[in-house]
């Protein structure tokens, strides 16, 4: 049998659009089909999921059907009631798989929980966010089919960007006119051969070929502190990853589109940020986006109303400590992506403090091209520092292995 | 004080700036507003105005001009 990584190779991308041409060609007549939309995206995701990683399908079936209980169940009831415990529970049980997921390595090392699949904190964002929204009573119904169509939306399904079910669901009972879809499709090959370039060009350069060699000289004649090549580790890493990523997320974007979905992008020029606060609002986009309208506005929120803390520096510090480690453990429950977490916390708080502190002293501060040009290469060094942490590379430098 | 007054005002304690001498421009491209302050501005039309707002309804593309905002209140205090 074969089996098909999602956007693995350039061949994958012909695949991919022989699948795809009726229904554009639908869509191209103001037509969305949607038996051939599940059709031909269930296809791929077997692809994805047959042969050697029958596994992994597996827990994607057993996991769409828990999801699907579990939104589904939750909405029944938030019809009748609206009791809070309820909600705690509902959302408990949807993350149940991922945490089994993100915890087994770290109590057993080496070992990976038989409930995971590639995808699997991707998926569990989607239907966590319904969970929430019905809580708050924005979303209203629970559509069974369309609810596995948007879970299961093919172009995202193994790596995001996490878009929102309402969202998602205003493109998808909707057709867009000719002039917008040629418009998209256009867009979709720019993305494509954007992402061919980034993915496969720029990220094999510095992933392939540059980090292994630094590595090696790093663990041969770096010692364990501060060495020449291990900045250079640093930097080829960070790029390695941005590349790869961005170049992925491109790919997922083209094949929404084509789709006449206009998935939202991931990333916006990360690094020419010129604070760590503009940072989190061009990179890894939807993930940063979820976490502040799920995790940070929602704990600002309640240590408002319930007035836990007298100060709203406080609150607001608090709650990016919070929310950052959070994303630090969903990354995986292993020292350096909490520390990971942490550090970029700390560096929110910071960041604010220095916010905070310029606009009082407007006048005295000098603003011109140079401090912008040291703002964005002082958040540029910040950021690939802590990649650098994300990589996993430290660990091995110092404690031998990942 | 009527609904646009009293949001302006809100805005205006929030952003430390006078909002109204543009109604149009973009409170966080400008960054005058962030994620903090749209809760603030949450709770304080919640308990000025009575207007209840879930943090999911908050789309910011909706909620990014004072103008925006005080037609989004208006519509919901009605």
């Amino acid at each position: 049998m074969i089996n098909l990584e999602p956007y693995g190779n350039p061949q994958y991308f012909v695949y991919l659009l022989i699948g795809l041409i009726p229904l554009m060609i639908g869509l191209y007549h103001g037509h969305r089909w949607r038996w051939y939309q599940s059709a031909v995206s269930l296809v791929f995701i077997f692809l994805m999921f047959d042969s050697q990683k029958w596994q992994q399908g597996v827990a994607l079936i057993g996991f769409v059907i828990w999801e699907w209980l579990m939104v589904g169940g939750y909405m029944a009831y938030r019809k009748k009631a609206n009791n809070r415990w309820i909600f705690y529970g509902a959302f408990l049980l949807s993350i149940v798989p991922l945490l089994f997921v993100k915890i087994t390595p770290a109590i057993n090392p080496g070992h990976t929980s038989l409930f995971g699949f590639l995808g699997i904190s991707y998926l569990t964002f989607r239907s966590v966010g319904m969970i929430m929204e019905m809580r708050d009573g924005i979303i209203k119904e629970f559509h069974p089919m369309l609810f596995l169509e948007f879970l299961l939306f093919m172009p995202t399904i193994s790596s995001g960007p996490i878009d929102r079910y309402r969202r998602w669901l205003d493109d998808y009972q909707k057709v867009p006119d000719r002039e917008k879809y040629v418009g998209m499709i256009e867009k979709a090959v720019h993305y494509i051969f954007l992402g061919f370039m980034y993915k496969f060009l720029l990220a094999y350069l510095f992933g392939t070929m540059l980090v292994p060699k630094l590595e090696t000289l790093t663990l041969r004649y770096g010692g364990t502190g501060f060495s020449w090549p291990l900045v250079g580790v640093m930097y080829a890493w960070s790029m390695y990853l941005f590349f790869d990523f961005a170049g992925y997320s491109l790919f997922a974007v083209a094949i929404s589109y084509l789709m006449g979905i206009e998935t939202p992008m991931n990333f916006n020029q990360p690094f020419r940020s010129h604070n760590l606060k503009d940072f989190w609002n061009r990179w890894h986009m939807t993930l940063s986006f979820w976490f502040r309208d799920f995790v940070f506005m929602r704990l600002v929120f309640a240590m408002m109303k319930n007035k836990i803390f007298k100060s709203r520096v406080t609150v607001s510090n608090v709650a990016y400590i919070f929310n950052m480690l959070i994303m630090g453990f969903w990354h995986g429950v292993t020292w350096y992506y909490i520390a990971y977490g942490l550090l970029h916390g700390v560096g929110l708080v910071v960041n604010d403090w220095w916010l905070r502190f310029k606009k009082k002293h407007r006048e005295s501060i000098p603003h011109n091209k140079l401090t912008e040009a040291f703002a964005i290469f002082l958040t540029f060094n910040f950021v690939c520092f802590s990649f650098l942490l994300f990589s996993g590379f430290l660990s091995k430098l110092w404690l031998g292995h990942y | 004080m009527d609904v646009k007054e009293t949001v302006i005002s809100i805005l205006n304690d929030l952003t430390g700036n006078d909002v109204s001498e543009d109604m149009d421009t973009n409170l966080f491209d400008s960054g005058l507003m962030d994620s903090m302050g749209s809760v603030q501005l949450l709770l304080e039309l919640q308990s000025q105005l009575g207007v209840n707002v879930p943090v999911s309804e908050f789309v910011r593309s909706e909620w990014d001009t004072p103008n925006k905002i005080v037609t989004k209140v208006e519509g919901l205090v009605d």
